[in-house]
C-alpha cells in the first residue's frame, strides 16, 4: 500500500510538473528560448489567488480565474516587451534577458509581498479516501484528474485547431510559416498566453497541495518543470507530459525509499543519463546539422 | 610609417601597468577607501577570475556550460579541506591547496565535458546544470564536508595580494592560450565546429581543452572564496551562482576579456553601491539586465579585445599623423 | 604509378535510400578530375564520404595505399584529404588571415605549456606560420585584407579564402563543392586560372564538384557523371559531351535529334 500511496503522491507532483513543463516546452518549440520566467510566473499566480481570496474575499473560482487572466496577460506583456526586440539577436542575449526577466519578478514580488511564506487556503473541502494504513487527500485526486483535463484540452488545441497548426507551422520553421500567411507574432504571443494561463493552474494545484507560497517558490519548480520537459524532448507535448510524470514518480519514490535529501540529485541524475542515450530527450526528434 | 612596440616592449609595458595597478590599489585602500570597501576588491578579483574562466567555454569556445558554481564548489572544498587537515603552516599550505582546488575542479571538468560535450547549446547548459546540481546534493549528504551544516573554522588566509596575484595569473595564462595556435582552434570551433573539423582540428580534444581549463580556474576562485569567508555552505552554489557568473559574462560580452572583468567589477559592486536604496536594488539590478539586453545585445564590449600597448601605438600613431600633416601643409605654402 | 586516391566499391545508404552506390575511382597526382550530375545526385555525399562525415555502408577509401575507414574528420584532414563547402562555411568573426592560421594548426607544434610560458618554440613557429600564411593569402590575392572579417569579404573572395584555408592543411587531394557557385563569368574564368596554378604550384590533385559547364570543362581532364547515386558516365570532357546517357540525365530524355550534348556555355 505504502508503495501505491508513493505513486499516486508522485503521479500528483508529476502532473504539477507536467503542466508547467507544456508551458517551457511549447515556448521552447515555436521561440527557441528557455523562459527562465516561466517558473517565477507560477508563483505570480499563485499571489493572485492567494489576494483574491484572502484579501479581496473573492471565492475561490473567481480567484482562479483572476490568476489565470492575470498570468496569461503578464505572459504575453512579457513577451512583447522583453523578448520580441531581441528575436534576431544572438540566443544567449535571449537567454539572459529572461533570467533578467525572472530576477525582475522574483525581486518585486520580495518587495510588495515580504520574503515570508504565506499560507494558502483550502479551496476543496472533500473527505480523503482511506489507503490502507494511510490517507489520501482529496486534493491529490483533484490534482491528478484537473491536470488530465488540462492535457486532453491542449492536445486538442494543438492539434485540431487552426491556431494550433499555426503552432506547429510555427516552431517547424518560422520564415516558411510566414511565408504561407500565418502571422507568426500573433502566434508566438498566443503560446506565451497559452502556456502562462497553464502556469497559473500549475501554480492553484501546488498552492494546494503545499499550502503555503512564497516569493521563490517558483525557483525549483521551474527548474524540475524544465528538467521534465527537456527529459521528455523539449518542443514535444507528450514529452512534457511524460517527462513531467518521470520526474514526479522518481522524486515521491526516492523520498519514499532511500532519503528526501537525495531527491533532487536523483532527478537531475536521471535527466543526465537519458541526455547522454538519447541528446534530445525521450519524444525529441535528432538535430544533426546537414554538411 | 606605422608605429609599433617590439613584443619584448610591450610585455614591459603590461608588467609596469600591473604593478602600477597593484600598488594604486593598495594606496587606495590605505588612505581612501573605508575597511569595508577595501574588503570588497576580493569579491571583486574572485568573480574576476569566475567570469573570465566562463568566457573561456561561452565566449571563446562557443559552449553554453550552466554549471561554473559547481566547480567553484569543488574547488573550495578541496582547497579548505586541505589546508584544514595538514600540519603545515598557512603560507604553504594555502597556495598548494588553491592549485589542488584547481586541478580537482579541472579533473572534474574532464569527467564532465566528455560526456557532456557530446550535447550541444541548450541541451549543455542543462546537462552541466544537473552535474552542478548532483554535486551539490552529494556535498550536502558527505560527512566530511559538513553536509548540512557548512565546512566551518577555514583560516581566512585570502587577502587583497591573493586575489592580485590570481587575478593576474588568470587573466595572463587565458590571453596566451587564446593567442596561440591552441586558442585558435578553440575560436574556431565556436565560429564552425564542422569548418574546424575538416580543417583538421581535434574539436573534441579542444572542447574538453577549453572546458577543463575553465574548471580549473574556477577552482581556483573557489578556493580564494573558502579562505575568504572562512566558512563554506553547499547552498551558496547552486544554480543561481552559475547564472550570476554567466550574467557577467554575457552582460561583458562574449568573447571579450576585459569585458568580463568590467562586467564582473561593475556587478559585484552595484548592489553595494545600491545599499541605500536597500529594498529596490535587486529589483534595479535584474531591470537593468533586461534593458541592457533588449538595447546592446552583444553586451557591453561585444568581442572587443583590450591591448594597452596598442592603445598607446595608435594614440602615438595618430599624433604622428597629425603632425606630418602640418608638416605637409607648411611644406605646401613654401613651395 | 600508383593511384594517390582509390576509392572502391564505396557506397552508403540513408534509412533504405541507396544515396551512393558501387563508387569507383582513381586520382593520380596533378589531375584534376570533375563530378557533376543534377541536384540530388549524391556529389557531396561522395565528398562527405571521403572526408569521413559520414561513414560508407560498403567499399573502401585509400589515401596513398591507407585506409581512411575509422577515421575522424580531422584525422582524414591530417591524412592529406581537405575540402571547401557548398554553403561556405568560413569562421567568419576572426580575421582572414586567422582563417588561414587555424588551418596550420597542425604544422605546428609547440605544446600548450610552451604557448602559455611563450618559449622560443612558439614564437619561431607562429612567425613562421604566419609568413606561409601571408604567402597563400597572395596567391589569391588577399594580402591586403588578411586584417579584414572573413564574414565581410565579398561572395567571390570567400570562396576563395575557403580554397586557400584548405590548401594550408597540407593536402594531397583537395576537394571542391562547387568553388563557381555565386560567381559572375569573369570571376569564373578567373577562378580557372586560379584552380590549375594550385595544381601546379602545390603538386595536388583536386577534384571538384561544380554546375557550370564551362569551368568543368575548361579545365577538368576527368569527369565522372552521377545520377542517382550511380556512376553513368566517365571520360574525357569531349566524352562526356556527347555521351547520350548524361544528356538524358540533364534534360529528362534524348533529343529528337540525339545529337545536341550539353553546350559549354
Amino acid at each position: 500500500m505504502t508503495f501505491l500511496y508513493q505513486v499516486i503522491n508522485g503521479l500528483q507532483v508529476g502532473s504539477i510538473y507536467a503542466l508547467v513543463a507544456l508551458g517551457y516546452s511549447m515556448v521552447y518549440g515555436i521561440v527557441n528560448l528557455i523562459n527562465f520566467a516561466h517558473g517565477d510566473i507560477i508563483m505570480v499566480g499563485a499571489y493572485c489567488a492567494w489576494l483574491a481570496m484572502m484579501k479581496w474575499g473573492a471565492p475561490p473560482w473567481i480567484s482562479i480565474l483572476f490568476a489565470i487572466a492575470f498570468c496569461t496577460v503578464l505572459g504575453m506583456t512579457i513577451e512583447k516587451v522583453a523578448y520580441k526586440p531581441l528575436r534576431k539577436s544572438p540566443r544567449i542575449s535571449l537567454l539572459i534577458t529572461a533570467i533578467g526577466v525572472s530576477l525582475f519578478l522574483e525581486n518585486l514580488a520580495q518587495l510588495v509581498f515580504t520574503a515570508n511564506p504565506q499560507r494558502f487556503p483550502t479551496i476543496v473541502t472533500l473527505p480523503s479516501i482511506q489507503l490502507g494504513s494511510r490517507q489520501l487527500s482529496a486534493t491529490t485526486i483533484m490534482t491528478i484528474v484537473v491536470s488530465v483535463f488540462f492535457m486532453v484540452v491542449l492536445s486538442f488545441l494543438v492539434n485540431k485547431t487552426k491556431m494550433g497548426k499555426a503552432m506547429r507551422a510555427a516552431s517547424e520553421d518560422e520564415a516558411t510559416a510566414q511565408l504561407m500567411g500565418i502571422n507568426v507574432n500573433h502566434t508566438i504571443s498566443f503560446t506565451f498566453a497559452i502556456g502562462s494561463a497553464l502556469a497559473a493552474v500549475g501554480a492553484i494545484l501546488y498552492c494546494s497541495a503545499y499550502t503555503q507560497l512564497s516569493p521563490l517558490m517558483g525557483v525549483m519548480l521551474g527548474l524540475k518543470a524544465f528538467v521534465a520537459a527537456v527529459l521528455g524532448g523539449i518542443g514535444s507535448i507528450p514529452g512534457a507530459m511524460i517527462g513531467g510524470l518521470v520526474i514526479g514518480l522518481a522524486e515521491s519514490l526516492t523520498k519514499g525509499y532511500i532519503s528526501s535529501q537525495l531527491a533532487d540529485g536523483v532527478v537531475f541524475g536521471i535527466l543526465i543519463v537519458v541526455l547522454l542515450i538519447k541528446p534530445t530527450g525521450l519524444m525529441g526528434r535528432s538535430m544533426n546539422e546537414k554538411v | 610609417m606605422e608605429f609599433r612596440f617590439k613584443t619584448r616592449t610591450k610585455y614591459l609595458i603590461n608588467t609596469v601597468a600591473v604593478l602600477a595597478l597593484y600598488f594604486f590599489l593598495m594606496f587606495l585602500q590605505g588612505d581612501v577607501l573605508t575597511r569595508y570597501q577595501s574588503k570588497m576588491l576580493i569579491p571583486v578579483g574572485i568573480y574576476i577570475i569566475l567570469a573570465v574562466s566562463l568566457n573561456l567555454a561561452a565566449g571563446f569556445l562557443g559552449q553554453l556550460p550552466l554549471g561554473h558554481a559547481g566547480f567553484m564548489s569543488v574547488g573550495a572544498y578541496t582547497a579548505a579541506l586541505f589546508t584544514k587537515n595538514v600540519a603545515l603552516p598557512i603560507a604553504v599550505s594555502f597556495p598548494l591547496g588553491l592549485l589542488l582546488g584547481g586541478i580537482v575542479a579541472a579533473i572534474f571538468g574532464i569527467l564532465i565535458g566528455l560526456p557532456a560535450l557530446r550535447l550541444r547549446g541548450d541541451y549543455l547548459a542543462i546537462i552541466t546544470l544537473g552535474f552542478s546540481e548532483i554535486i551539490r546534493v552529494i556535498i550536502l549528504n558527505l560527512d566530511f564536508t559538513g553536509g548540512a551544516f557548512g565546512l566551518r573554522g577555514i583560516t581566512r588566509a585570502t587577502d587583497f595580494t591573493s586575489v592580485f596575484i590570481c587575478v593576474v595569473i588568470t587573466i595572463a595564462v587565458l590571453h596566451m592560450l587564446i593567442k596561440s595556435r591552441h586558442g585558435r582552434a578553440i575560436i574556431a570551433i565556436r565560429e564552425n565546429e564542422i569548418a574546424a573539423e575538416a580543417t583538421g582540428i581535434p574539436t573534441t580534444y579542444y572542447k574538453t581543452l577549453g572546458f577543463t581549463v575553465s574548471a580549473f580556474f574556477a577552482g581556483i576562485a573557489g578556493g580564494l572564496y573558502a579562505h575568504y569567508l572562512g566558512i563554506l555552505d553547499a547552498g551558496t552554489f547552486g544554480f543561481m551562482k552559475s547564472i550570476e557568473i554567466l550574467v557577467m559574462v554575457v552582460l561583458g560580452g562574449m568573447g571579450s576579456m576585459i569585458g568580463s572583468v568590467i562586467a564582473a567589477t561593475g556587478l559585484t559592486l552595484l548592489p553595494e553601491l545600491l545599499r541605500g536604496f536597500d529594498n529596490y536594488r535587486m529589483v534595479i539590478y535584474s531591470l537593468l539586465l533586461v534593458v541592457v539586453m533588449v538595447f546592446k545585445p552583444s553586451g557591453l564590449m561585444g568581442t572587443y579585445d583590450f591591448s594597452l600597448s596598442r592603445s598607446i601605438e595608435s594614440i602615438i600613431n595618430s599624433r604622428r599623423r597629425k603632425a606630418a600633416k602640418k608638416e605637409g601643409v607648411s611644406h605646401d605654402s613654401h613651395t | 604509378m600508383t593511384p594517390i586516391l582509390d576509392v572502391a566499391n564505396l557506397g552508403i545508404d540513408f534509412g533504405g535510400l541507396q544515396a551512393l552506390d558501387d563508387f569507383n575511382i582513381q586520382v593520380y597526382n596533378n589531375e584534376i578530375v570533375g563530378l557533376i550530375g543534377p541536384n540530388g545526385a549524391g556529389k557531396t555525399t561522395v565528398f562527405n564520404l571521403l572526408t569521413s562525415v559520414y561513414q560508407p555502408s560498403r567499399g573502401s577509401i585509400a589515401l596513398e595505399g591507407k585506409k581512411t575507414k575509422g577515421k575522424n574528420t580531422y584525422q582524414v584532414t591530417q591524412s592529406g584529404i581537405a575540402r571547401t563547402f557548398q554553403n561556405i562555411r568560413l569562421f567568419k568573426d576572426i580575421s582572414v588571415l586567422d582563417n588561414v592560421m587555424v588551418a596550420m594548426h597542425n604544422g605546428m607544434s609547440y605544446t600548450l605549456a610552451e604557448a602559455v610560458l611563450r618559449l622560443p618554440s612558439y614564437w619561431k613557429q607562429e612567425a613562421a606560420a604566419r609568413r606561409t600564411a601571408m604567402d597563400l593569402l597572395a596567391v589569391f590575392d588577399m594580402q591586403g585584407v588578411a586584417d579584414a572579417k572573413a564574414g565581410s569579404l565579398p561572395y567571390g573572395a570567400q570562396r576563395r579564402l575557403e580554397i586557400a584555408r584548405a590548401l594550408a592543411t597540407h593536402p594531397k587531394v583537395l576537394l571542391l563543392d562547387e568553388p563557381a557557385a555565386g560567381m559572375n563569368p569573369s570571376e569564373t574564368a578567373e577562378l580557372m586560372t586560379t584552380i590549375r596554378s594550385i595544381r601546379d604550384r602545390f603538386n595536388i590533385a583536386i577534384i571538384l564538384i561544380e554546375h557550370d559547364m564551362s569551368l568543368v570543362m575548361g579545365i577538368c581532364e576527368r569527369i565522372l557523371v552521377l545520377n542517382y547515386g550511380l556512376v553513368i558516365a566517365q571520360g574525357t570532357p569531349e566524352e562526356i559531351r556527347n555521351n547520350p546517357l548524361v544528356v538524358e540525365a540533364y534534360l529528362g530524355k534524348k533529343d529528337s535529334d540525339g545529337k545536341k550534348g550539353i553546350q559549354a556555355s
